[in-house]
């Protein structure tokens, strides 16, 4: 009797400690059960495909910011390091957040279907607008913005995910000068040019976004080394392109992959700014190539885009009217492989249209190439109803299976400069301006700093970061605080080791 | 006592032996004797002396890269490709050249007659003043970082600072010199004779001056114009107090792509480098101005014109080819105008696919503005010299006012 009174009471005791503790330790509120966004992974180069062996990951080291609804993700921003994490809060927020520093991870919080929301109202320019290395942007609402979703004007080393993007002007996502970068799992619409546009970038994975009712679905441009892959481009007024621009700076593209994408019924409207590159692209056109050099199609599902499956034109077909010497305009050594396509070229438009009629035929075709190019090939021609075709040889490669990603292997590494160059840098690109050693310019002889500070360079630093007029017959030395402690204390030693 | 007396009548002595070896070797010749330092053996600021005697850029955005080595990004991008590496006697004695009128036909313009120092190297003029006081089709472009420009002239016609100092020199229009008559002039002054063997010693000393020295170091004066130590740079460099507020709200509207500034002026020189039909007007009565459609016989580039760099845009007023606009206020409202407003009539112009519809308000233009006036910096001004060893007058006045 006693032990099962014993028994009973010590079941009891022991089920309401069970949900004490369960109550105390597991039911944590929601948010601290946000998962760190996972970082760019490095793998071993030459491992086989069954591994998911990871060589280098970035750690996070740094704080995390939240942001709460009402508060500003631009203050986060000016608070952050190198490292930090800024963690935002469902709310709706109207600001235009640039990050100029390196290493800064924004994460967005949804909170059963509640986002962090960017809304620009039609009025604020761009919502993330980045310059540093290593940033990752993800889980973020942007709507209603006049330029850019999310834009980079260099910086490497970039993630942006999982971003639900209506409506924010020229482009939804837009990495320009930027090498390393990956764009994934991204939901695009209504953008009035490329809803991703990758802008003279290098080696940039493009996967798993969803594209739809935009003048351009996703454009490479004077880009090179693009993988854009599992995405599902649909209803924009063209699917996928890959382009060489006149008049930019950077005057090539190539290597790039179009693999496993539906590219179904891009049929929209064209509703481009008048004079952009992409207003003159007619509806219906699936995939464009123009002048971009080694693109390989492979494994798409094409199908339902009026005008054309595939256009591969030559820059004075696809873009007369801007010339530029510089630019090679034919696209070479197009390469398409298998692709399911059907229902193309329904109803063409413009030129196409003009072309075909002169085959008296009444629809487009399934692959359209125009102009010059040379070396393209084609593994299957006889599945797909073409036009210009008639140069392209039997593809060479079966498929591209040996290549999993165009990322690198490492993070682009940031260049490096030592402390010695660091340091004559600085004096001869900022202190020489009035300075010199062995003569006096306007301040004083750079030697005589060094005999004054001889084994003293903290002595320097200290100095230039807010000088004293000491000396009646040379003029106040403006404060060189703007130099990071890195670079004063570099060129105070450079200074203490010169010799003329 | 003794000691002062003697020394005095030794320095006596030497004068009197110096005063005629100067009257035996010097009176035959017309121009005033100036007495001229040597040429400076240091490097002018933004560069640093190698073992060779040579002046190596140096500057903070050698701390980083530049996409496919182009010089073009974002804030930490390195600069593309300049010219360096000359001798700091070249690139002074280019500055008595450069400030020297003597190098025109008839004595009255200089390189800096058009290109004032304290105006931004420019001039402030809407086009600027040739021979006879011409009035010439264009405005002078500033000097600053030309070393790191690939194409010279409005409409880029010359690849080299060479090749554009050739045509300036020798067009009827401008200093309207000939290559025998410059040859001949400077080789009949004992100053520059010496200066030039000075900055060329390999080539022995009586040798006569040669068109292709003349060139080089005036192309080596001009490289040494170095401004990237604005307000703008200590901010790129990652000092986010250099810019105030609204000095960074205009930096945003500059770089998005609503306004696209920087699509074009791309940092870090605030050029691309690349040419763009934009359809400003011409100021009244002028014709329009076909720009690179002429040295490059092409149609698409009627009125096409080079990228100006930025830097010291706030000094070089007024704005645009021929000048048209006399504020920078002015001229960033005109790419909020609409695309191709200004064009005549009876043109058909190309307009670049930047230029478009932005809707900028008020507020943000006056931002820019703000922004635009970061980028002075001036820290690098090179020393007007005191006299030329022409003997001539520095021509234009207003250079010597700071």
């Amino acid at each position: 009797m006693k032990s099962t009174l014993f028994k009973i009471i010590g079941g009891l005791l022991l089920l309401a400690i069970g949900v004490f503790l369960g109550r105390t330790l597991l039911s944590s509120s929601g948010e601290s059960t946000v998962p760190m966004p996972s970082t760019m992974q490095y793998r071993n180069i030459g491992h086989s495909g069954d591994t998911t062996q990871v060589a280098q990951r970035k750690e996070f080291t740094g704080q995390i910011i939240e942001v709460k609804k009402g508060g500003s993700i631009q203050e986060a921003v000016k608070a952050a390091n190198p490292g930090d994490l800024i963690r935002v809060f469902p709310g709706t927020y109207s600001e235009n957040v640039y990050i100029d520093k390196d290493d800064i991870s924004l994460q967005g919080v949804v909170i059963k279907g509640e986002w962090p929301t960017l809304n620009g109202n039609h009025k604020i320019n761009d919502a993330f607008l980045y310059s540093g290395n290593g940033i990752l942007i993800e889980n973020f609402k942007i709507i209603n913005y006049k330029g850019n979703g999310i834009m980079g004007q260099a910086g490497n080393n970039f993630i942006i995910r999982n971003n639900w993007i209506i409506d924010t002007g020229v482009y939804g996502i837009f990495p320009q000068f930027g090498k390393n970068g990956l764009i994934e799992h991204n939901v695009l619409s209504k953008i009035a040019d490329a809803a991703i546009y990758v802008g003279m970038c290098d080696n940039i994975d493009v996967l798993h976004n969803e594209v739809f009712d935009s003048v351009a679905g996703i454009e490479i441009e004077n880009s090179r080394h693009c993988l854009v892959e599992n995405n599902y481009v649909h209803n924009n007024t063209g699917g996928l392109l890959a382009f060489i621009t006149p008049g930019l700076p950077i005057k090539t593209a190539f290597n790039i992959i179009f693999r496993n994408n539906f590219v179904v019924n891009n049929n929209h409207p064209n509703f481009g700014a008048p004079g952009s590159t992409v207003a003159s692209i007619p509806p219906g056109t699936g995939i464009l190539i123009m002048a971009a050099d080694d693109v390989i199609i492979e494994n798409n599902i094409i199908t339902g885009n009026k005008n054309t499956g595939i256009t591969i034109v030559d820059l004075a077909t696809g873009d007369p009217k801007a010339n530029d010497p510089n630019s090679e305009g034919n696209p070479d050594r197009v390469v398409i492989l298998d692709n399911i396509m059907f229902d193309n070229g329904n109803d063409p438009t413009g030129e196409i249209k003009a072309i075909m009629l002169t085959q008296l035929d009444s629809k487009g075709p399934d692959i359209f190439a125009y102009g010059g190019g040379t070396g393209s090939t084609i593994r299957d021609k006889n599945r797909y109803r073409t036009f210009g075709l008639d140069g392209y040889g039997p593809a060479q490669i079966e498929d591209t299976k040996d290549i999993k990603t165009f990322m690198l292997n490492a993070p682009v590494p940031p260049r490096s400069v030592t402390d010695q160059e660091l340091g004559e840098i600085t004096y001869y690109g900022v202190c020489a301006g009035c300075h010199a050693f062995g003569t006096t310019l306007i301040g004083v002889d750079t030697q005589i700093i060094k005999e004054i500070y001889v084994d003293n360079p903290q002595g320097i630093v200290n100095y230039i970061t807010k000088p004293l007029n000491l000396r009646d017959d040379y003029p106040e030395m403006p404060p060189q605080d703007y130099l990071s402690e890195e670079a004063k204390m570099a060129v105070a030693k450079y200074i203490l080791q010169m010799t003329n | 006592m003794e000691n002062k007396s003697t020394i005095l009548k030794l320095s006596f002595v030497g004068l009197l032996s110096a005063g005629l070896l100067l009257f035996f070797f010097a009176s035959n010749k017309s121009e005033p004797y100036t007495d001229l330092a040597v040429l400076n053996c240091h490097c002018p600021p933004g560069f640093k002396l190698n073992e060779d005697n040579k002046c190596i850029a140096k500057n903070l955005y050698q701390q980083y890269d530049s996409p496919n080595n182009l010089g073009v990004g974002g804030l930490q991008t390195g600069l593309p490709e300049g010219r360096d590496g000359f001798t700091p006697q070249e690139i002074d004695l280019g500055r008595y050249l450069f400030f020297d009128p003597v190098l025109s036909i008839d004595g009255s313009m200089s390189c800096a007659t058009c290109h004032e120092p304290h105006k931004g190297f420019s001039d402030g003029l809407p086009t600027s003043i040739g021979k006879d006081n011409l009035k010439l089709d264009r405005a002078a472009p500033t000097l600053w970082n030309v070393g790191y420009l690939n194409r010279l002239f409005w409409d880029g016609r010359a690849n080299s600072l060479e090749e554009q100092m050739e045509t300036t020199l020798f067009s009827e229009v401008e200093m309207a010199n000939t290559p025998e008559n410059l040859l001949n002039t400077l080789n009949n002054i004992d100053n520059y004779r010496r200066l030039f063997a000075e900055a060329y010693p390999e080539r022995g000393k009586n040798k006569d001056i040669e068109l292709a020295e003349i060139y080089k170091a005036l192309a080596a004066f001009q490289t040494s114009l170095v401004s990237l130590n604005s307000k703008y740079d200590q901010y790129a460099h990652g000092y986010h107090e250099a810019l105030n507020e609204k000095e960074i709200e205009g930096l945003n509207v500059f770089r998005s792509f609503v306004a696209r500034c920087a699509e074009c002026h791309t940092p870090p020189l605030f050029t691309n480098q690349q040419f763009a039909v934009i359809g400003t007007p011409e100021p009244d009565g002028l014709p329009l101005d076909p720009g690179a459609e002429i040295p490059f016989a092409d149609k698409s580039m009627r009125g096409a014109f080079k990228v100006p760099t930025l830097r010291n845009i706030d000094l070089t007023a007024p704005y645009m080819h021929s000048g048209k606009f006399e504020t920078l206020r002015e001229a960033v409202e005109f790419y909020t105008k609409g695309r191709g407003h200004a064009v005549p009539k009876d043109e058909k112009l190309y307009i670049h696919w930047h230029i478009w519809e932005p809707q900028l308000t008020d507020y943000e233009l006056d931002r820019l503005v703000d922004f635009l006036k970061t980028l002075n910096d001036e820290s690098f001004m090179p020393k007007i010299p005191e006299a030329l060893p022409s003997g001539l007058k520095i021509t234009n006045q207003q250079t010597l006012i700071p």
